[in-house]
């Protein structure tokens, strides 16, 4: 940019006699190729913005009413689109920050690998794609029920490492000889001695609920100083009789069963097999209990509603990251790769640790590339719209709704209101002209 | 022998070396693979559910196509082809994106040029004042392109959406080809004019030619950016649909029709990412000398 003549450098070309010398064929000549831009620039984009700061001091049936700024007042008392500035606001408040800050992290942390390029390439990649694509590649990963979503399923693995599932859900006593709950175990309302069998019915679990495993139960024999029982879902189509194992009726297969002393001191614990039997051998004289263990019936993960009304606004920023580092790595990585190596190296060899380089060093010769990765950022993020429309259901819409979504639903999508989508779209330049102003004091200094 | 040893070194380090390295360095690589699995996944995981039946998709997540390969069918794929819109929006979206990227690139070429390199007064005023265009959200064009289309009747139709990406391309255009433009060394254009070469003639020989890295860079930017865009063909188009549109008008039922969604959403990234991993350079140049857009 340095050869270009500055503008108080300009020859006087109006002064110059018509058709004669070098400024006047370069009048006409700037004059033919500057026309296809000024007529795309003067119909699509000046004439526009002109339009559409007038019409949004009208009403929504045309130029024939005027509101004043009715309009205006609107858009902070309108619910939805007051929803819609709030998650903007949340929007510009953490986005552009957490996009450059992870765009410096990645920038600086693949210098140091030797598959960089390829680390850059993957991050880099969902910039190719339209942001209303990668809306739906997130949505399918925000998916709630965990069989489903893999965001929801790679939680669920990990809780399950730590917290232990039963094999079914709920549960009831099948009858009155069984007292209890899926809280506290179910138990048979009589004790039990050695050599006598513990049948333990259970109802109103759903078929879906047992394990693929479980077989046909079967009413079990005592012997000795055994306990023998069974734990099983005791229904069968028709009712058939409580208490009492019936052909196609499953045993509950994983059941965890405990043998209580009368002092409520737990002997013996073990598990049912697939037909839902289960045995206590070598059992002392005496009476006991047999309960069914609450940890039988803990609950299973049911998912995080990722696109629910609470996390939706969150999980579509996530998915935006996604896109948005890469560009931010690439541009910061360009810095980078400027910078003067010798001043690092100075201050390593004066005895800085690598933060302190860091962060006295690289980030503050960074600094120019830094912000405009942030106000490039800044702007993208005003105008977002694709992402939010793709990703979130049609129930939390307007949960996930934005300025330029509302700008496009109070003037296209059903609502057909042009004076407050005007009023919307002249808010939204109003947000951007500060960034306007220093792009033109910037390059009114370069140019 | 000795002094050869000790320069060859950094190139062919001990084993132990680089072992010893690479232990240094494994937190490290651990989180870097991480994070790149986390870039890597969702993308890999929406084209395995398009290859998953919609009876499959309701009781198997796209990982389990890991562990039974059986799961996977292109039948998605092939009744998308013959039952639906979505080839005929491809075609659609194949129009708008090389009109939205020709036509930008010669405006701006032209404008470009006499910014740079044809003295005139208000020379800097104007190429300010594209400057100030960078930002202006196209949301403020919207409305009155709306009714204007409609007045001239040109609405809904591949050549009306083909002008306004033409126009909302030219700020960014005209502020990256002027600035390489102007970097064309000034001895090579004066030679020609003083040979008496037409500027038009100098515009086509000498300026096209010079300027081709930024216009190929330009041209992979618009042609994603008009690949992409969803916003501009959905307020000016009904019938007219890119597969953008075409997907957006099934969300709807997301869910319902995953099987029609997600083969549907990973055709329209297969034309982007096909231009990005052959251009990937051009494109994170054109990033590059544009982010201030």
């Amino acid at each position: 940019m340095s050869s270009s003549g500055s503008i108080t450098a300009e020859p006087p070309v109006l002064e110059a006699p018509p058709n004669a010398g070098p400024g006047a064929r370069s009048y006409t000549n700037a004059l033919v190729f500057l026309a296809p831009a000024a007529f795309f620039l003067g119909v699509w984009v000046l004439y526009p913005m002109i339009y559409t700061v007038a019409r949004s001091f009208f009403g929504r049936t045309g130029f024939g009413e005027f509101v004043g700024i009715d309009n205006y007042k609107a858009l902070f008392e309108n619910d939805v689109i007051l929803k819609s500035i709030e998650n903007s606001a949340i929007w510009v408040a953490i986005v552009p920050a957490i996009i450059t800050a992870l765009g410096l992290i990645f920038a600086v942390l693949t210098e140091r690998v030797r598959w960089s390029v390829a680390f850059k390439t993957v991050v880099f990649m969902p910039m190719a794609i339209s942001l209303f694509a990668t809306g739906v590649i997130w949505h399918v990963m925000y998916l709630k029920d965990p069989s489903q979503g893999a965001i929801n399923a790679t939680i669920g693995g990990v809780r399950s490492a730590f917290v232990s599932s039963g094999p079914i859900q709920d549960a009831q006593p099948s009858s009155p000889a069984i007292v209890g709950s899926t809280s506290k175990g179910f138990s048979l309302k009589t004790p039990v001695h050695p050599g006598q069998v513990a049948l333990i019915g259970l109802t109103g679990i759903p078929p879906d609920d047992l394990p693929a495993s479980a077989k046909q139960a079967v009413a079990p024999t005592a012997t000795g100083s055994e306990i023998d029982g069974v734990v099983w879902r005791d229904f069968s189509p028709g009712g058939g009789t409580p208490g009492k194992v019936e052909p196609q009726e499953l045993g509950i297969p994983g059941a965890t069963v405990a043998l209580k002393d009368t002092s409520g001191k737990t002997v013996q614990s073990t598990k049912t097999g697939d037909d839902g039997a289960f045995t206590f051998k070598d059992v002392a004289a005496g009476s006991y209990t047999t309960t069914v263990a609450p940890s039988t019936f803990s609950s299973a993960f049911g998912g995080v509603s990722w696109l629910g009304s609470k996390l939706i606004t969150p999980s579509i920023i996530i998915a935006y990251i996604w896109v948005w580092a890469g560009f931010a790595m690439v541009v910061i990585g360009a810095g980078l790769a400027a910078m003067p190596r010798d001043v690092l190296e100075a201050a390593r060899t004066d005895g800085a640790t690598e933060w302190q380089v860091f962060r006295r060093v690289t980030v503050p010769l960074l600094a120019p590339v830094l912000s405009v990765v942030f106000i490039t950022m800044l702007i993208n993020v005003l105008k977002v719209f694709d992402i939010v429309v793709s990703i979130a259901p049609g129930s939390t819409q307007s949960d996930a709704s934005v300025i330029a979504v509302q700008m496009w639903r109070q003037s296209f999508g059903g609502v057909n209101d042009f004076g407050l989508g005007s009023a919307i779209a002249v808010f939204l330049f109003i947000l951007v002209i500060p960034v306007l102003m220093l792009n033109v004091r910037r390059f009114r200094r370069e140019v | 022998m000795a002094d050869m040893a000790i320069e060859e070194r950094p190139q062919s380090e001990t084993f132990a070396a680089r072992l010893g390295r690479a232990f240094a360095h494994g937190p490290l690589n651990l989180f870097l693979i991480f994070v790149g699995l986390a870039w890597l996944v969702p993308t890999i995981g929406l084209f395995l559910t398009s290859l998953l039946s919609p009876g499959d998709f309701i009781n198997n997540g796209w990982w389990k196509v890991f562990s039974h390969p059986s799961l996977a069918t292109f039948k998605n794929y092939s009744d998308l082809w013959n039952n639906t819109d979505i080839p005929h929006s491809l075609i659609t979206t194949t129009e708008i994106a090389i009109g939205g990227t020709v036509l930008p690139i010669i405006v701006a070429a032209l404008a470009g040029y006499a910014l740079a390199w044809v003295d005139f007064p208000g020379r800097d005023w104007l190429f300010i004042v594209v400057i100030g265009l960078l930002v202006v959200p196209l949301q403020m064009a919207l409305i009155p392109i709306f009714s204007l289309y409609n007045t001239f009747g040109i609405f809904d139709t591949v050549f009306s959406l083909i002008l306004f990406h033409t126009a909302f391309a030219l700020p960014f255009a005209i502020f990256l080809l002027r600035n390489f433009f102007i970097g064309i060394p000034k001895d090579i254009l004066e030679s020609a004019r003083i040979d008496g070469a037409s500027e038009a003639r100098i515009f086509v020989k000498l300026i096209l030619p010079l300027g081709l890295p930024a216009i190929a860079s330009l041209a992979i930017f618009q042609f994603l950016w008009t690949w992409n865009d969803l916003l501009v063909a959905l307020t000016l188009g009904r019938n007219t649909q890119p597969v953008t549109v075409a997907i957006f008008s099934q969300l709807r039922q997301f869910g319902a029709n995953i099987e029609l969604i997600a083969p549907a959403a990973f055709l329209s990234m297969v034309v982007p990412l096909a231009v990005f991993f052959a251009f990937q350079r051009y494109f994170a140049e054109g990033l590059l000398a544009g982010s201030v857009k």
